[in-house]
């Protein structure tokens, strides 16, 4: 037994965190949340000579053929820079939704131009993945039409991956798509609001149970946005207490104030077994099927609520330049907002967990 | 990352398996153990210490099976008993604490004479720390012996002392060298219980038990030899004993067990005949533990791991204390609001009666707030994690302080 990252892993991790330190300083960050669309080429460019697109897709594609736990150590990494890039659709979700639904052809086809970063497919779910605001699309024959608001990682899209709330599968070509781009909260990241109108769509009905099918992807897509609100807490707590060892108040660093020590302590005491945590789940999306749906609610829930308080508590030790823009801390707290309500928020996602246990009279 | 266990590890689960399966029936309830043995327990420890399941990594000529550590070892041992819900055996504070502290900085008599009774279950100690003006501030002990004609003679208090009811010997914390400093005036000496002029005095708690003592010490003869590793080496032979302590991981067992029964609990109380379990507003609660205890069990696997590597595992050992009786509270908790009116009937029937589901729970509940203040408070882990775990400052000195 050996719960812990792999020599192989933590290297990848260093070699990404130093990728995104050196193209994402803080006033590149700021530049790009008020130009910028929520998609950056230099910043792909880049993703795609360090391999974070192939990383989900198999060997025998032209990709490294790693698991949902490579994507989620690379997840925290982005979370950690507030990385404005379309990981967790078009890099974890996408080229799973081919492993999972595609024909063999349509893996030949697709796989090895996602691992090249040839095309960004955002994935957009039609129900299922328990998002508010209009939800549902329609299929037929080789068409979709419908609604789906608030699709992520969807900018700079090449193509849009839609399921259906009963696990069919589609791929539309990007310009069939009404797409309407609002900023969001988080202002590194847009969402869109994605209008098929009897849209031409490529089936992907390979696999053998659509539902189950797309309900792992789902939840693959919420185990890798834990670890990015994780990533992005462990910033907030970084920062938190740095600024506290070094500002000084009533001729003492604010630090030694038990009254800011102890929050920080809180917040650490929180914090750090939801990195296991995270772990534990996107382990159980690779090799431990019978936990995979159950850990990927809870690690989504739990961990947003963690990171919740503490990236309340960390801007609090910064006093009022907490609050304003100028420190630029707003931008992992709104991350660490924005990943909440995407792909189901922990009421939703503790819902399904009480469903899947039979503890629902109404399910 | 790889949760399948390597061979050797799989053999001796299957080993532990067979054992289960062909004495299980003899093993005492599990649970507990805020009293004496009986011989049921004695003889069941007997049973262990052959099999090597106990005291594994004591050497053979201390009573131990000699084997080298391993934490993994330790680790499927304690997952095969904890799933068999069979008794792994004695925990108290002699085996826990003082066991490893003799081992590490004992005389080879002392080893001798305290070690393999005291794993037996032979030997029961207690821990003589705490003082009524000294609980967080442990080093400030005032509690003095006094070196006379080849004895020490003993004069303070203790409090907190769990078990001093029945122990028949105690390790304690006195200041010797009253010129020293306060970390360089304090020893550590073992004494019998049945001492002249040793008082204990058993000390009521809010369960409506006795589960702690006030130990009071006039004049008490210890044989000069009784001291461990020397004089003024006293603070040092205590956190020998504390970093033995900190080296038992986090109860990520006891968290499973206890969720396990609330979402039975949960599933077979009902009012007007609605199971708590389908109404929102309990099963909101069990989700919420549910999942902080996965976090803490993912935790716990990543600690048992650095262990096992013979790692240091720094800020992610010392939140164990504060976060796990935290997490306990808030898991007995729900089982009392459960339980609801009905469970508020309290009959604490004693320590060596078995008292009833909501007896229990309430007496978990309150003992949980104990155990949050017991072994360095709360307050005090935050102090440890904030300054230890992050380098953040220390609280500066109250001038006129030393």
């Amino acid at each position: 037994m050996e719960f812990a990252l792999t020599l192989e892993q933590r290297q990848f991790d260093d070699s990404l965190r130093s990728f995104l330190t050196d193209r994402l300083p803080m006033d590149r960050l700021r530049h790009l949340s008020e130009t910028a669309n929520g998609f950056d080429d230099d910043l792909w460019n880049g993703s795609v000579e360090l391999g974070l697109p192939s990383l989900l897709v198999p060997e025998r594609f032209g990709g490294a053929g790693l698991g949902v736990l490579d994507a989620a150590v690379a997840a925290e990494a982005l979370g950690y820079a507030a990385a404005p890039l379309p990981f967790t659709g078009a890099m974890a979700m996408a080229p799973l939704a081919f492993v999972h639904c595609g024909t063999q052809a349509q893996q030949d086809e697709w796989l090895p131009r996602i691992a090249a970063g040839e095309v960004r497919i955002a994935v957009a779910f039609g129900g299922l993945a328990g998002q508010t605001g209009a939800s549902a699309v329609t299929f037929s024959g080789g068409s979709v039409s419908g609604r789906i608001d608030g699709v992520m990682d969807a900018s700079g899209a090449t193509h849009y991956l839609v399921f259906g709330r009963d696990g069919t599968a589609a791929v539309v070509d990007a310009a069939d798509v009404g797409a309407t781009l609002r900023r969001s909260i988080d202002r590194t990241r847009p969402l869109i609001d994605a209008v098929f109108d009897n849209a031409p769509a490529e089936h992907l009905d390979a696999a053998n149970d659509k539902l189950a099918a797309a309900r792992s992807v789902l939840d693959a897509g919420r185990v890798v946005l834990a670890a990015d609100t994780l990533g992005a807490a462990q910033t907030m707590l970084d920062r938190a207490v740095a600024f506290a060892r070094e500002r000084t108040q009533f001729n003492r660093v604010i630090g030694s104030f038990q009254g800011v020590k102890y929050p920080l302590a809180d917040c650490v005491t929180a914090l750090e077994p939801c990195r296991g945590m995270v772990w534990y789940a996107a382990y159980a999306q690779d090799a431990l099927p019978d936990e995979a749906r159950l850990t990927a609610c809870h690690a989504k829930a739990h961990v947003a609520d963690v990171a919740r308080d503490v990236a309340r508590m960390t801007t609090e030790t910064h006093g009022g330049m907490g609050f304003t823009d100028l420190l630029g801390l707003h931008y992992w707290f709104k991350r660490i907002g924005f990943n909440r309500q995407i792909l189901g928020n922990p009421e939703r996602c503790r819902e399904e967990a009480a469903i899947l246990q039979g503890w629902l009279t109404h399910a | 990352m790889d949760l399948t266990l390597s061979p050797p590890y799989q053999a001796l689960q299957a080993e532990i398996r067979a054992f289960v399966a062909k004495y299980g029936h003899l093993s005492p309830k599990v649970g507990g153990g805020r009293k004496r043995p009986d011989q049921k327990t004695l003889d069941w420890q007997k049973r262990l210490l052959e099999h090597g399941y106990v005291g594994r990594t004591i050497p053979v000529e201390y009573g131990g099976a000699g084997r080298e550590p391993d934490v993994m070892e330790a680790a499927v041992i304690a997952g095969e008993f904890g799933r068999a819900q069979v008794y792994a055996g004695l925990t108290n504070q002699g085996i826990s604490m003082l066991v490893p502290t003799l081992l590490e900085v004992g005389t080879d008599e002392q080893k001798r004479a305290y070690v393999g009774p005291t794993i037996r279950g032979d030997i029961i100690w207690c821990q003589g720390y705490s003082e009524p003006g000294n609980g967080s501030d442990l080093a400030n002990a005032q509690t003095k012996a006094e070196l006379r004609d080849g004895f020490w003679i003993v004069n303070g208090q203790k409090i907190w002392t769990s078990s001093a009811h029945y122990a028949d010997m105690m390790f304690l914390l006195c200041r010797t060298e009253p010129q020293a400093s306060k970390h360089e005036g304090l020893s550590y000496l073992l004494l019998s219980m049945k001492s002249e002029g040793l008082d204990a005095r058993s000390l009521k708690t809010m369960t409506g038990r006795s589960e702690f003592n006030e130990v009071f010490f006039t004049d008490v003869k210890v044989p000069e030899t009784q001291i461990v590793l020397g004089r003024g080496k006293g603070w040092y032979v205590a956190n020998v004993t504390l970093k033995h302590e900190r080296l038992m991981l986090g109860d990520a067992g006891k968290m499973t067990a206890r969720l396990e029964q609330l979402i039975k609990l949960l599933s077979t109380h009902e009012i007007d005949g609605v199971k708590l379990i389908h109404m929102p507003e309990y099963r909101d609660r069990l989700l919420r533990l549910q999942g902080e205890v996965m976090a803490w069990k993912a935790h716990n696997l990543r600690l048992l791991t650095e262990a096992a590597a013979g790692q240091e595992s720094g800020v992610k050992r010392m939140i164990i204390k504060y976060g796990g009786t935290m997490l306990g509270f808030r898991l007995s908790s729900l089982a009392v609001d459960a339980l609801g009116s009905a469970g508020l009937p309290y009959e604490s029937l004693g320590e060596d009666a078995e008292d009833d589901d909501a007896t229990t729970w309430n007496i978990d509940y309150m003992y949980d707030v104990g155990l949050m203040i017991g072994g360095g408070s709360s307050n005090i882990q935050k102090n440890i994690i904030g300054e230890r775990g992050l380098d953040l400052p220390r609280e500066p000195k109250a001038a006129g302080r030393a």
